[in-house]
């Protein structure tokens, strides 16, 4: 089995989404809710496993039929697999982690719609054989986690001083140094990390930066020259 | 009648969907660059959740809720469950039917708003529109104002974003911040005036 995983196929699925074609960052996908469920690092983690796992799962399955699906009715049969998938994951939480389910409220339900899941099955799972799909699911799931990850450690630590519940800086109301950055707990702050997170990656690996649409031309000559 | 205007403003601008739930946020950002498309998809989308979140509240009420198949004679049941697969098909099916109808009588409006209506069966801001109004157990009529108000939050909020991503595109940005960083940014920043609306108790 080792053997199988470890062939070059699946190490590379696996691991270029992580950095390098980061559904996030490069590939622009499932934002929505990477945005709302990272005030706390516990709710982050939660719907990270969640995501990989009906990744993982629906892209598996639907490569597993990918050639008895007529492709006229494809999205809804793609739909139908990843519907059922989080209806699982669902009541799974709704019975396991009840107190975790209602604080994600109805993002558990917007996998549903979450691009990476669709994007995944429609662009990999239906050309490639189901373990690669697996594998392909459970990588971008990771690339999707990290930034998740990422985004609630800053928001949780900056903004209530804690790290899952866990103090790290001691609160000045509670006699220590840290005054809290409120600011981190409300919804702006995630727009302005996840844009500071595609900064660091585009400076580090310029290859992913945009084309610049207009480029300003800097006139030197003439009366309004200060430009 | 006070309720539900007070729920149509809130609808609009203090739980904006788009900026302070973050739904709809990948066609948010992809589909923002020009203030005509942004307006179309708007429009497309207030539509649709016009329609489609009164549809899912007839369904919910009338064969989903825990006992709501009594009128059938069947008690004891509850199929709450079933909500997310019942909520998706009938987003789907309604945007095809839409998709339809306006083909068939109203080609000029179908030129106009045809190429974004299969983007909008996956729009999680039609989805979240429905489970909220799930979640809040909104009436049949406080369903069809929260259907309204939320598309025409979410229009606004593209249609702004797109005038300001026009201007943007003349000033000068590092090369990594370019597209994608910058937009979101920007939305951090439009995100923090509607908190203004959030002190508003109606």
């Amino acid at each position: 089995m080792s053997a199988v995983l470890l062939n070059d196929e699946t190490k590379k699925v696996l691991i270029t989404p992580l950095v390098n074609d980061n559904p996030i960052t490069l590939q622009v996908l499932g934002i929505c809710s990477a945005l709302a469920v990272t005030s706390q690092m516990s709710t982050s983690l939660i719907m990270a496993l969640a995501l990989t796992l009906v990744t993982a799962f629906s892209s598996a399955a639907i490569s597993a039929i990918r050639n008895h699906i007529p492709s006229s009715i494809r999205i809804i049969v793609q739909m139908t697999i990843i519907a059922s998938l989080v209806i699982v994951v669902d009541q799974l939480l709704k019975a396991f982690a009840y107190d975790v389910s209602k604080q994600l409220s109805v993002f558990v339900g917007l996998i549903i719609t979450n691009c990476i899941v669709m994007g995944r099955a429609e662009g990999y799972a239906m050309k490639n054989p189901p373990l690669e799909s697996f594998m392909d699911g459970i990588g971008n799931g990771l690339g999707y986690s990290l930034i998740l990850i990422i985004v609630a450690f800053f928001r949780e630590t900056l903004g209530s001083g804690k790290l899952l519940g866990i103090e790290v800086f001691k609160l000045t109301k509670d006699g220590g140094w840290y005054d809290p950055n409120g600011l981190m707990l409300l919804p702006p702050s995630a727009f302005f990390i996840i844009g500071l997170i595609i900064w660091s990656v585009r400076q580090w690996k310029p290859e992913q930066a945009e084309k610049v649409e207009f480029k300003i031309m800097s006139i030197s000559h003439g009366e309004g020259g200060h430009h | 009648m006070e309720a539900y205007i007070s729920l149509f403003v809130k609808a609009v601008f203090i739980e904006n969907l788009a900026l302070s739930f973050f739904l709809g946020m990948c066609t948010f950002i992809a589909v923002s660059k020009k203030i005509s498309t942004a307006m179309g998809l708007g429009v497309a989308v207030m539509v649709v959740q016009a329609i489609t979140v009164p549809a899912n509240n007839i369904v919910y009420h009338a064969l989903l809720k825990e006992d709501a198949l009594s009128w059938m004679g069947i008690t004891g049941v509850d199929l709450s469950f079933l909500a997310l697969l019942s909520c998706i098909g009938m987003i789907a099916a309604l945007v095809q039917i839409l998709e339809m109808i306006l083909d068939k009588f109203f080609p000029a409006l179908y030129h106009a708003l045809g190429v974004f209506l299969p983007l909008i069966t996956v729009n999680c801001a039609i989805l979240g529109g429905s489970l909220f109004m799930i979640e809040r157990d909104y009436n049949f009529g406080e369903s069809v104002t929260y259907g309204v108000g939320s598309g025409l939050g979410w229009a606004l909020a593209i249609t702004v974003m797109a005038g300001v991503r026009e201007k943007l595109k003349y000033s000068d940005i590092p090369a990594g911040l370019q597209g994608l960083g910058i937009t979101f940014i920007t939305a951090g920043l439009m995100s923090l005036g509607f908190m203004a609306f959030s002190g508003i108790q109606l």
